[in-house]
């Protein structure tokens, strides 16, 4: 946890000073308001992905890889198919950032409750579920995208992948505020999400309201998830990465550790990432791209080794 | 004390559990006995709230187990299930400690500690208490599962095959500690077990079940009868008095017949 902390630490200094010209007075807020926007994302994902996993006793399952991105970009392209990119691109961020995360959450919430709760269902259904929703939520996004105007195309596929390069600057600050609000509740919940661990029996017969604790486990994660996509856009695998770099490294199964070890990893992973795109690539592709590329090879180890609960 | 009050547990279309009554007097070792498919997991799971009933009602200490709060019933009913899988990776120990998360809701006092080494010393698992379960054997790990149950402190316990996968030096273990914890602390306990002959040797009371219902009820002379035993597992069961106690036999004449017995 230390090493971790000390490497976060150095990792930011270096993002925020490495390869700086020009005045300070314009560096150091520019990428402040960067790192911020990475370190919230980084702890969002991390923490939904680690709740979401104790919730659904799996560990290659995560909100992204559930259908939650393609709920996303099919919220995107309606908007863009419904509205037009031009009125959207006049609608005030804050107000845009606000609706996004609304409908998300709603239907997130809805999607998960439905799936989790009602009937006990094995993990193979539930990644067959998120599958078929996927590819539900993606062909209705491409089939909008088709009858689009071309110009319009090009608006959304800017929304397709996540960047810390083009995010609107003004709603970090209120992406903070829900966040902070959401990651008090997940610390709030850390000992009954522990006694999850145990299952949904066990856990009831050790006296946790299984569904109240799950609802709003699955509340907070909506929230985690939305506010983090709607900022940046979608990262797949990112949280898989993490979370599972934390199971090994925590070393307890306790989320008083695993949560703020994942939080840590995953701020630390796309600061680092970012410091190396922009200072070795030179901004030659999108961070997106590689932690998609070793998330991927992650999920793929995980499912031969067969860890599939 | 706890009172089933015409419990029913349906899954599709068939009464898994069907219009039971029973009532179980506080202190005393009941067991629950029966074939296959008879409602004694359900029956179990019922009482513990661990499964939703869709008739009749439990109470437990005049307490409605569906109706009374899940953490005030888990200071007074405790249970296992028959399926001890794991997710994550945990150690004896912590998995033991768990049990004391309805007193201390996850803040461990040094009272808690000292129930957990009891527990521990209780099932002799304290070689065994910093070895993580998924690297145990399956007696073993049972025996931690009960661990568990038993760190929980209540006056209720309720246990699904407790017997599973143990030995026959661990499984009289078992049953001499979950009597003394009869004897000496007043606990209720309830298991379901399937050696019909331990249930003769150390249960105060045995339930027998069938079909989703109560067959015959009543102390162990009462019910360990062979025209019982044979209407309830539909085999010929002799039962033979030896050193003063019943004792049924049920292989099929033609070989040797056994009589299997642990004490």
């Amino acid at each position: 946890m230390i090493g971790l902390g000390v490497g976060l630490l150095l990792a930011a200094i270096a993002f925020m000073t490495v390869g700086a010209k020009g005045s300070w007075d314009f560096v150091l807020p520019f990428r402040g308001t960067k790192l911020l926007a990475m370190t919230l994302v980084g702890v969002a994902v991390a923490v939904s992905t680690v709740m979401f996993q104790t919730v659904t006793d799996n560990r290659i399952l995560t909100p992204s890889i559930m259908g939650f991105d393609a709920l996303y970009l099919l919220l995107q392209t309606f908007l863009v198919f419904t509205i037009g990119s031009a009125r959207l691109a006049a609608v005030d961020g804050g107000v845009r950032f606000g609706g996004e995360v609304a409908v998300m959450v709603t239907f997130g919430v809805m999607l998960y409750r439905w799936l989790l709760i009602g009937a006990r269902r094995s993990v193979h259904v539930l990644v067959l579920a998120g599958i078929v929703l996927g590819v539900l939520f993606r062909s209705l996004s491409s089939f909008m995208q088709r009858l689009i105007d071309p110009n319009e195309f090009q608006v959304l596929q800017d929304a397709m992948f996540a960047s810390f390069n083009s995010f609107d600057r003004s709603l970090v600050w209120p992406a903070a505020g829900l966040l902070a609000v959401a990651v008090s509740v997940a610390w709030g919940l850390r000992r009954r999400l522990d006694v999850l661990l145990l299952g949904r029996e066990r856990a009831t017969s050790l006296g946790v309201d299984y569904r109240r604790t799950v609802g709003l486990v699955l509340v907070v994660v909506a929230v985690l998830v939305s506010v983090s996509t709607a900022l940046v856009g979608p990262i797949m695998f990112f949280g898989l990465l993490v979370a599972n770099l934390a199971y090994r490294i925590a070393g307890s199964h306790r989320h008083a550790v695993v949560m703020p070890a994942a939080a840590l990893l995953g701020v630390l992973a796309l600061v680092a990432g970012q410091t190396v795109l922009e200072r070795v690539f030179a901004f030659d592709t999108a961070l997106a791209v590689i932690i998609e590329f070793l998330g991927g090879i992650v999920f793929l180890a995980l499912l031969v080794r067969g860890e599939k609960r | 004390m706890i009172d089933v009050l015409d419990a029913v547990k349906t899954y599709g279309s068939v009464r898994v559990v069907d219009g039971v009554r029973l009532t179980l007097p506080a202190g005393g070792l009941t067991s629950i006995v029966g074939p296959n498919g008879a409602g004694k997991s359900t029956l179990l799971s019922l009482i513990a709230r661990l499964l939703e009933m869709d008739g009749g009602q439990v109470l437990v200490d005049g307490l409605d187990v569906t109706s009374t709060r899940s953490d005030v019933l888990a200071t007074r009913i405790a249970a296992l299930r028959q399926e001890n899988h794991l997710t994550s990776r945990l150690t004896v120990r912590d998995l033991v400690t768990f049990g004391r998360y309805p007193h201390s809701k996850g803040r461990t006092t040094p009272e808690d500690l000292e129930h957990v080494a009891r527990a521990l010393e209780f099932l002799d698992l304290e070689p065994l208490a910093d070895r993580f379960l998924d690297e145990m054997s399956g007696g073993q790990r049972q025996r931690a599962f009960v661990a568990m149950v038993l760190c929980q402190d209540t006056d209720v316990v309720l246990l699904d095959e407790p017997l599973n996968n143990l030995d026959p030096r661990h499984a009289v273990a078992m049953m001499e500690r979950l009597r003394a914890a009869v004897d000496e602390l007043g606990k209720t306990v309830v298991l379901v077990v399937h050696d019909i002959n331990v249930a003769a040797h150390y249960s105060d009371h045995i339930v027998a079940m069938c079909d989703g219902a109560v067959m015959v009820e009543g102390s162990p002379r009462e019910v360990i009868r062979p025209e019982v035993l044979s209407s309830v597992y539909g085999l010929p069961v002799e039962v033979h008095e030896i050193a003063g106690r019943p004792h049924a036999t049920y292989f099929p004449p033609g070989r040797p017949s056994v009589t299997f017995s642990i004490a």
